[in-house]
């Protein structure tokens, strides 16, 4: 059943993509769902967990703080030259702490495919289904 | 598309009466071709365009295009500060000033062939482009608020290019009223590592060959000749700009209620043009399009040298537009002068013979327009009109614009099939990511000389003339 199993997928948008992430918590939907804006970059099973970054943000609701989460971690990939493997998130009401674990871009082994510009508002939606599943999900400019 | 929805007004241009929010109607420039594969969420975009404050005329959508965030890509709108009119983040786009330059080299197929694979590489090794590649222009927090206030003439005072490219670029190569104090420092330090690289996705470096013209009049105007060589630049305003672009869209969202601004969608966030937010944004979004403008021109550097190094040719600017902007222009709307704020998402600006704006040698033929093209298809070069004056605040397309997701495409094509299928058709492709190859294949846009033809035929802007590409450096 979807709600025991933590997990991330993309869904279509014409000219960008979109990132969705599901899990049992609130927290657990935003950290697939980062796994997913990876995955738009490169596998992330090619990218070893090395170095740790730490994020916060803060947002008035889940869906503003999933683009605050996604759009720190486009900013810690752009400025470090980094790609992410692992996420750990921790939510305080408006409040997100994140840890981002990943590794120096190698451009032979992990073979980057395109530049993350930022999140947009564009087909965001997050919060708990009635089976209660959480999601996270929203279109990408890339 | 169910075209039923549309009053038809000629061959390329549909309208949507108002209706429900909408202050204006939306016109779409489209053949009915285009028309009818048109996605139902462009119309429902530009319709929540057609319902902002202060809009002038109509939402307009250019004949590329497709579903982007907030506003369609191939959008044009207009606004009115003194009747409440706003800014938008989102009607210009994370990738401000994103834009094409085409340079002159003076070169015939027969030189370049003589060395294509050579050029290719060379010009794949002078340019930096890709995920995390890094530029060689490193600036100190004073050298980077310099640039963001010069543009491309900063550019050139550093050598990077000379004095008179600036008369081929719009704005002649400085937006004037960029203030970079409020650009943010995450902003600056995501620029740091970023000044003269391509990028990637969509953006490119090609190695053109001009393969037909139609309005040979103008083309001598452009000094443009069937079987000369172009280069084309296509990028733009780097992580500076997606930076703003990002930030801004989140300081109008959570500012829309206290401006008394609904939005039928948070992507459209924006701010009335007569607002601290409003005029911060407009001041960071023209440093990012100082950005975008010395970008470009230090990548001209780097392409400079190389064509130099191998053919001792001398490169020279055709022009330089820019297609994700907000600029201030005065428009004739119902026989008034007005002063508006023209956003251009995807778009082209397009002025038509004797604007002001053009410089002296250029002014009786009117703008060039580039419009880039896939890797394996064409771009092409357009001017602009007089009849397009009145027809979309002087705008045109700006590409092909996406046919498909790039899911499709990663599942239809492989990059390095294509790249080998366009090597054997002679053009030769260089890229760090085979993946982002395959995203870009020619296939997953529409079809570019289409879009172009209904531009035409619509009156935005003239078809001169047709470019098919010999090499393409791809992010």
């Amino acid at each position: 059943m979807i709600g025991q199993t933590p997990r991330w997928e993309h869904f279509e948008h014409r000219a960008d993509i979109g990132v969705a992430g599901y899990g049992r918590t609130a927290a657990e939907a935003l950290e697939q769902a980062a796994l997913a804006l990876t995955a738009i970059l490169c596998d992330p099973a090619t990218v070893a967990a090395s170095e740790r970054v730490e994020i916060q943000c803060e947002a008035p609701d889940l869906e503003l703080l999933l683009v605050d989460w996604l759009n720190a971690l486009i900013y810690e990939m752009a400025t470090r030259h980094l790609l992410f493997s692992r996420f750990r998130v921790q939510l305080d009401g408006g409040r997100l702490q994140g840890e981002a674990w990943g590794e120096p871009v190698d451009r032979a082994r992990h073979q980057p495919a395109v530049e993350v510009k930022g999140a947009t508002y564009t087909g965001l939606e997050a919060g708990q289904r009635p089976d209660g599943t959480w999601f996270a999900r929203c279109v990408v400019d890339v | 598309m169910d075209i039923q929805s549309f009053t038809k007004l000629s061959d390329t241009q549909w309208r949507i009466e108002p209706r429900g929010a909408m202050r204006v109607p939306a016109v779409i420039f489209a053949s009915e071709p285009l028309l009818r594969e048109l996605d139902d969420k462009v119309v429902e975009q530009a319709m929540n365009v057609a319902s902002l404050p202060g809009i002038v005329e109509a939402a307009y959508v250019m004949p590329d295009g497709h579903w982007g965030y907030g506003f369609p890509i191939g959008g044009v709108a207009a606004f009115d500060a003194e009747a409440g009119g706003v800014v938008s983040g989102g009607g210009v786009g994370f990738d401000i000033s994103c834009g094409v330059r085409t340079l002159h080299t003076g070169l015939d197929r027969a030189a370049i062939l003589q060395v294509q694979e050579s050029l290719a590489e060379a010009l794949y090794y002078r340019i930096p482009v890709g995920v995390g590649s890094t530029g060689g222009v490193h600036l100190d927090r004073r050298g980077m608020d310099a640039m963001l206030k010069g543009g491309a003439r900063w550019a050139v005072e550093q050598g990077y290019g000379k004095q008179e490219d600036l008369a081929r670029i719009e704005e002649h190569g400085c937006m004037a009223g960029a203030d970079p104090s409020k650009v943010s420092d995450h902003a600056k330090k995501r620029q740091q590592d970023e000044m003269g690289t391509l990028g990637s996705g969509n953006h490119y470096l090609e190695v053109q060959e001009v393969v037909e013209v139609y309005a040979p009049e103008i083309a001598a105007a452009f000094d443009i000749a069937l079987g000369d060589i172009k280069v084309s630049i296509h990028c733009g305003s780097r992580g500076l700009g997606h930076q703003i672009g990002t930030e801004y869209l989140k300081r109008m969202v959570i500012a829309a209620p206290q401006h008394g601004i609904r939005l039928p969608d948070r992507e459209l966030a924006c701010a009335p043009i007569d607002s601290a937010l409003g005029r911060d944004y407009l001041g960071a979004m023209r440093a990012g399009i100082n950005c975008a403008l010395a970008n470009r021109q230090i990548i001209t550097h780097l392409a400079r040298k190389v064509f130099a190094e191998l053919f001792g040719a001398e490169l020279s600017l055709l022009y330089d537009v820019s297609h994700n902007t907000c600029k201030v222009e005065e428009h004739v709307v119902a026989g008034h002068r007005r002063r508006l704020h023209v956003h251009r998402k995807g778009a082209t600006r397009a002025f038509g013979p004797g604007h002001p704006e053009l410089p002296e040698d250029l002014r009786p033929a009117g703008q060039p327009v580039l419009i880039g093209g896939t890797m394996g298809t064409a771009s092409y070069i357009l001017s602009g009109t007089a009849e397009g004056m009145g027809l979309a605040f002087a705008s045109a397309c700006h590409g092909a614009g996406r046919a498909m997701s790039r899911h499709a495409a990663t599942r239809r094509w492989q990059g390095r099939a294509v790249q080998n299928e366009l090597a054997e058709r002679g053009i030769l492709i260089r890229s760090p990511s085979p993946r982002g190859i395959a995203e870009e294949a020619p296939g997953a846009y529409k079809d570019v000389s289409e879009v172009v033809e209904a531009a035409d035929r619509a009156g935005l802007a003239r078809r001169i003339a047709r470019l098919e590409p010999l090499v393409c450096i791809k992010g």
